[in-house]
């Protein structure tokens, strides 16, 4: 078995070696990796199945299909992400050449999260292969059935000297994180953010956080209440809320909420049936210890809980669960909920639930439900957020033209499309100057005099 | 709460109260700024001779014009840069919108550096303004005349809540980096770019690193080498060496290092007369702490040219060494001075390998009159920029991008780059409740017919013109009244 310095020096000698500056060669990886998905697509639903009880539709969804789409963009556009860019120039260097290359950063470090354990992963590494650089994948040992599967097929369909699976838990991590790599990639949580960063302060070493937090969910003005809820439980419940950018609670007035619940709770019928526990569209919660989390908040909570509740150890179960009466300090309202209970809190104001809104760190995607442009308008305007959605709740990471990412505690970079490209290349800033009219050059030589000075400011 | 802790709580404050939203605001700040150069320019300039040792037009030529030439451009681009930018749709977007919204981040700090303090220092704050952020000002504590100038003049012109100056050395400065800030755009040495790295990774918070590095410099035998020694000794010895971007070392074959040297000499004489300590045009060491460090890389080497040195005036003369080992003393660290060691390599390949060897440096110089030479050494090496037959002046097109990478650091700014850095380039989707039916194939049940719709209509780009659009909506709804029959 080959130790991790090992690993990281073979890629590091494959990179030297300028094996994957070819786009030919970048190419034919990314062309294998979608291979790689097309051939075990059943094993990795399967796989999902095993590590989340996730329905078939959701995996496909979310983590095959959407990958598919990333590669599909990538192939189609990469010769264009690699061509020079030519840049507009002042007087002075009309006669140069000036343009900015994209360049590969050299060996980066992917490391993913478990609740979309492929998507997570291996949507960067497309980015990362497109730029040319070398990748150590670190996939979540949490959801062990996807990590054994990448594990086996990463080598099978990649080039094993550019591109390296390295597994293992918070020990086996923090020793990876010792070496030097020229861009570190983490999805997950602030708490390991913090170690990530902090590891590569050591070396310089640039970062993209994709991390999360509480995303709001505002409902104010006039709303079509049943399509709000289908949107709403479709977005809060897909994976049993355990995605990044789930609506993590929502805030309306006293009137919004009684229509809202009872409309909530005939969407839930019509998804998952009366027995939601039988329902094979539903997920579980990834392991013991994060159910446990979950139903310590609903024990917590002093709201009232009007729909669902109901869970099953065993089965790391918890039903869809909407909670009413919540006030600001509640459990529900302390961290990120990462799970399939929904908190309404009755705020009669706008106004007072964008201040609510203020008071917390900014999250990942923010989200407001109304027909009303000027309320959309005024949400937007202030707030801040990696994305915002309007209307519905998740789709707008699905396009690969919005640069999907955090600000502030939820991240900072971001990818998805041409920007994952960026996310892992060197824009480095290209001059070629010819030899001729050393003359004018003459006007920046010393003995510096005003009337140069003059002509400069004209040429430049 | 400490001096600087108010100055960011004031600064978080004035930008919560939200008036450098607008774009008007923000261009009036940047007018503001263009009025204080055009204003004080003798202060400044007095400031900077004591500093460095710079003429007024020195001062004006290195530090202000460029400057002004960014304030120009950012007044002239900000509506643009700062409106919504929209993206490629795909089929079941259609009828919504879809756009990036630049948005500030809040608070952002600017360290400044000393080489170049005006520049170093109000160049990213331009960024910052414009991005509609806060910004805490620390400028250099060791350029200690433009750093009072900076105190006493920027809050006469620009909102002093908004944008306060925190002047102060290493307490200070750690007491400012304790604080949290939404970007701190650090502009220095690797070394302390490693404690602001890891400080702002308490709050998570985003760095630029604007940093340095021994930039080489290789000189093809086969070149105009008059022409390329006077390029070169004029990138290297301007601000007596200390340009993070200065030319560090040169590259170049045996046969002629004796031509390079007699060349550079020429050049030497020709901007900076007989005695350079006498020449107005010719500047100091920054301080005697850098005077020492700079004089001691001299030990193992052969001075050719130059040598002579006043440690009471922080002077040094413009020096060239010759038959320079990768072991010597002036080969271990980013100079920042005005020697310039000639290090003698048997062909472009070992250049490259020796270059190769160091850490990526900020700046990579090449003069050759081969493009082949030229496209080598750009194709085999790294570094922030790459500049082919001159030195320094990739740094004065606004439109490329400015910036390290690897040691010589994250991030890149000028121009619209700046203002994206300083930005959050926030994603967005609006989107309507109407057209329930056609989210229908996504809900649950779940079924294998739905999901092959949902295939086809979630995961297409699309990006047509106006009426191709209305046309494909068109056939959108009807295909969705079809599918909401079959489901």
């Amino acid at each position: 078995m080959e130790s991790q310095s090992q690993v990281l020096e073979r890629l590091r000698t494959a990179f030297e070696s300028r094996v994957t500056i070819p786009e030919k060669f970048r190419r034919t990886q990314l062309t294998n990796l979608m291979s790689m998905i097309k051939d075990n697509e059943e094993q990795i639903v399967n796989a999902l199945h095993k590590d989340l009880t996730k329905p078939k539709f959701e995996a496909i969804l979310s983590e095959v299909e959407i990958v598919m789409n990333e590669l599909h963009c990538a192939l189609s556009n990469l010769t264009s992400w690699m061509q020079p860019e030519y840049v507009s120039k002042n007087l002075a260097t009309k006669l140069d050449e000036c343009f900015v290359r994209r360049e590969p950063l050299g060996v980066v470090l992917i490391i993913g999260p478990w609740n979309y354990p492929m998507q997570l992963l291996i949507v960067p590494l497309i980015g990362a292969i497109a730029a040319g650089n070398c990748v150590v994948i670190k996939p979540s040992e949490v959801s062990a059935a996807t990590d054994n599967l990448i594990t086996e097929l990463i080598p099978k369909y990649l080039s094993k000297d550019c591109y390296a699976v390295v597994r293992g838990g918070a020990k086996e991590t923090q020793a990876l994180l010792k070496n030097r790599f020229d861009h570190i990639f983490y999805t997950g949580s602030q708490a390991v953010a913090r170690v990530v960063l902090q590891a590569a302060a050591v070396h310089l070493t640039p970062v993209t956080l994709e991390l999360g937090g509480k995303c709001p969910c505002l409902i104010y003005g006039r709303v079509n209440a049943t399509a709000a809820a289908h949107r709403l439980v479709w977005s809060k419940f897909f994976n049993a809320g355990q995605s990044c950018v789930a609506p993590d609670y929502v805030l309306c007035s006293k009137a919004t909420c009684d229509a809202l619940v009872p409309a909530l709770r005939q969407v839930l019928e019509d998804f998952y049936g009366s027995d939601i526990q039988k329902s094979p569209d539903m997920s579980r919660i990834v392991t013991p210890k994060h159910w446990t989390r979950l139903m310590g908040l609903l024990n917590r909570t002093k709201g009232k809980v009007v729909v669902g509740g109901e869970h099953d150890e065993k089965d790391r179960y918890i039903a869809p669960t909407v909670v009413v009466d919540v006030a600001e300090d509640d459990a529900l309202m302390e961290e990120e909920i990462f799970g399939p209970i929904l908190p309404i809190l009755t705020i009669e104001s706008l106004e007072e639930s964008i201040k609510l809104t203020k008071t917390k760190e900014k999250p990942l995607a923010f989200y407001v439900f109304s027909d009303e442009s000027s309320v959309v308008k005024k949400v937007l305007e202030n707030s801040s957020s990696g994305g915002f959605c309007s209307n519905d709740g998740i789709v707008h990471m699905a396009l690969p033209g919005l640069p999907f990412g955090g600000v502030g505690n939820s991240g900072f970079g971001h990818y998805h499309g041409h920007w994952g490209f960026e996310a892992f290349s060197h824009q480095r800033a290209v001059m070629l100057r010819g030899w001729a009219l050393e003359k004018l050059n003459a006007l920046r030589y010393p003995p510096y005099s005003d009337e140069k000075l003059s002509w400069h400011s004209y040429l430049t | 709460m400490s001096r600087e802790q108010q100055a960011v709580a004031r600064a978080r404050k004035a930008f919560e109260t939200g008036r450098s939203k607008s774009v008007e605001y923000r261009i009036n700040q940047l007018k503001n700024l263009q009025r204080l150069f055009s204003e004080r320019q003798k202060e400044i300039a007095a400031a900077i001779k004591k500093d460095l040792n710079k003429t007024e037009v020195g001062a004006q030529f290195y530090e202000t014009l460029g400057l002004e030439g960014e304030i120009s451009l950012f007044i002239k681009n900000l509506k643009e840069w700062a409106a919504p930018r929209h993206v490629k749709k795909n089929l079941l977007t259609m009828s919504d919108t879809v756009y990036i919204h630049p948005e500030p981040l809040g608070v952002v700090l600017v360290i400044g550096a000393w080489n170049y303090p005006w520049a170093v220092t109000i160049r990213p704050l331009i960024g910052a303004i414009a991005a509609g952020n806060a910004a805490v000002v620390k400028p250099s504590e060791v350029c200690v005349h433009t750093s009072k100038v900076m105190e006493d003049l920027l809050p006469i012109y620009i909102d002093k809540e908004l944008y306060p100056v925190v002047t102060g050395g290493v307490p200070e400065t750690q007491e400012l980096l304790r604080q949290k800030f939404d970007h701190i755009f650090y502009t220095g040495n690797s070394t302390v770019g490693k404690v602001i790295m890891e400080a702002a990774a308490k709050h998570l918070t985003p760095v630029t690193l604007e940093l340095g590095g021994k930039s080489p410099c290789y000189i093809d035998k086969n070149c105009d080498i008059s022409i390329a020694c006077r390029r070169v000794t004029w990138g290297k010895y301007s601000n007596c060496g200390q340009t993070c971007i200065a030319p560090d070392y040169i590259l170049c074959e045996p046969s002629i290092q004796n031509r390079v040297i007699e060349e550079v000499k020429k050049c030497i004489k020709e901007f900076y007369t007989d005695n350079p300590k006498t020449c107005p045009d010719y500047g100091r060491i920054i301080n005697q702490r850098h005077f020492k460090r700079v004089m001691a890389m001299l030990e193992d080497s052969n001075i050719a040219v130059g040598g002579e040195n006043d440690e009471s005036d922080c002077y040094i003369a413009p020096t060239v060494l010759r038959d320079v080992k990768p072991e010597a003393k002036v080969m271990q660290e980013e100079i920042f001075g005005p020697l310039l060691p000639i290090l003698p390599v048997s062909s472009l390949d070992e250049a490259i390998k020796l270059i190769n060897k160091g850490e990526k440096p900020l700046a990579l110089y090449v003069f050759s009159p081969d493009n082949k030479v030229i496209e080598r050494m750009r194709d085999e090496t790294s570094s922030g920029g790459f500049l082919a037959n001159d030195c320094l002046v990739h740094y004065s097109v606004s439109a490329l991008p400015f910036g390290g990478v690897g040691n010589s650091g994250i991030g890149c700014y000028h121009g619209k780059f700046s203002f994206d850095r300083l930005s959050h380039l926030r994603g967005c989707l609006v989107k309507k409740l109407k057209m329930e039916g056609v989210n229908d194939m996504r809900y649950p049940p779940h079924t294998l017919k739905k999901l092959g719709w949902a295939r086809f209509f979630i995961l297409n780009t699309v990006d047509v013109g106006w009426v191709g659009r209305m046309a494909l909506l068109a056939a959108l709804v009807m295909v969705a009244a079809v599918v909401i029959q079959v489901i």
